[in-house]
């Protein structure tokens, strides 16, 4: 989302998508509902942990999974409902999305974490694993991204 | 109950607000050659900002335990492996989720992949003992 203050920035700089204003206000819900999912419900706010915990065998505690997705996915329906409609990349293949996704999958599974888990949550204590963990899908993404786009001209 | 709706509701809001659900904003945060975008960098400060402050006292109040605590061959190939797919779509778990709701095939199609590849990866993960608590 743009604000007003993000479109200003925009045009004094060169950076022309830079949302400072947006995105740091953004981050800052994204770790008051961590902290909140920790607080209520003993959680860490691990987006693929919570995920592949509702796959795993045996089942286990489904119901506080099945209700953090759900409020994850209300979310985006709520966004779209009162502050913009879904825009969605027409040009992306769905090829590649199926083996983005296989890979997120197996290697955040792997790693024990994504984003959110190693990121926003391990890195705020101070976890020496999570540090690890997040400059190396951060290098290696940086990398993905670079290849993706430029060498093998994949328009994303 | 409620609380873990209003929690993942809450932090979809904030990937929404912060840019995080787009994966093209990602992808120009990714990609440095490009028309780069450093917006990402708040969103994760922003986030650690607060986790930073609050989760070390409460995890020792709510008694949390880590299954692994040692840096191993494991989190760095799986950490490779989620990068590498983050860098060719520009999604991670929690925005391909949220991004659901933009009833895209490219969403549905990743979101799918996702669950088969996490399946998959409990082999390797249960055979070194390295299973995700998060």
């Amino acid at each position: 989302m743009l604000t007003t203050a993000d479109q200003k920035a925009g045009e004094r700089s060169s950076l022309a998508n830079f949302t400072p204003v947006a995105s740091l206000l953004g981050g800052l819900l994204i770790g008051i509902a961590s902290v909140w999912l920790l607080a209520a419900n003993g959680r860490i706010a691990g987006i693929s942990g919570i995920l592949h915990g509702l796959f795993a065998q045996p089942p286990g505690d489904r119901a506080w999974r099945t209700a953090f997705i759900a409020g994850l996915i209300a979310a985006g329906f709520a966004w779209h409902l009162f502050v913009a409609p879904a825009e969605v990349r027409g040009n992306f293949g769905l090829g590649w999305a199926a083996a983005a996704g296989l890979l997120v999958g197996f290697g955040t599974r792997l790693g024990g974490g994504c984003t959110s888990g190693h990121g926003v949550c391990g890195l705020g204590r101070f976890s020496m694993r999570s540090l690890v963990a997040v400059a190396v899908f951060m290098a290696v993404g940086v990398v993905a991204a670079v290849v993706t786009r430029h060498v093998l001209g994949v328009a994303s | 109950m409620i609380s873990a709706f209003g929690a993942g509701f809450l932090f979809g809001i904030g990937l929404w607000l912060s840019g995080m659900a787009n994966p093209r904003k990602v992808l120009d945060f990714l990609d440095v050659a490009g028309n780069w975008d450093p917006s990402l960098l708040l969103v994760m400060g922003g986030a650690v900002a607060v986790t930073a402050v609050f989760f070390r006292p409460l995890i020792r109040k709510k008694g949390v335990t880590f299954i692994t605590t040692q840096v191993d061959a494991p989190l760095v190939l799986g950490a490779a492996i989620f990068g590498l797919g983050w860098g060719i779509g520009g999604y991670c778990p929690g925005p391909a989720l949220t991004a659901l709701s933009n009833l895209s095939a490219e969403a549905f199609v990743f979101v799918a992949a996702m669950i088969v590849g996490g399946i998959v990866g409990k082999i390797p993960a249960r055979l070194t003992g390295s299973l995700a608590q998060r």
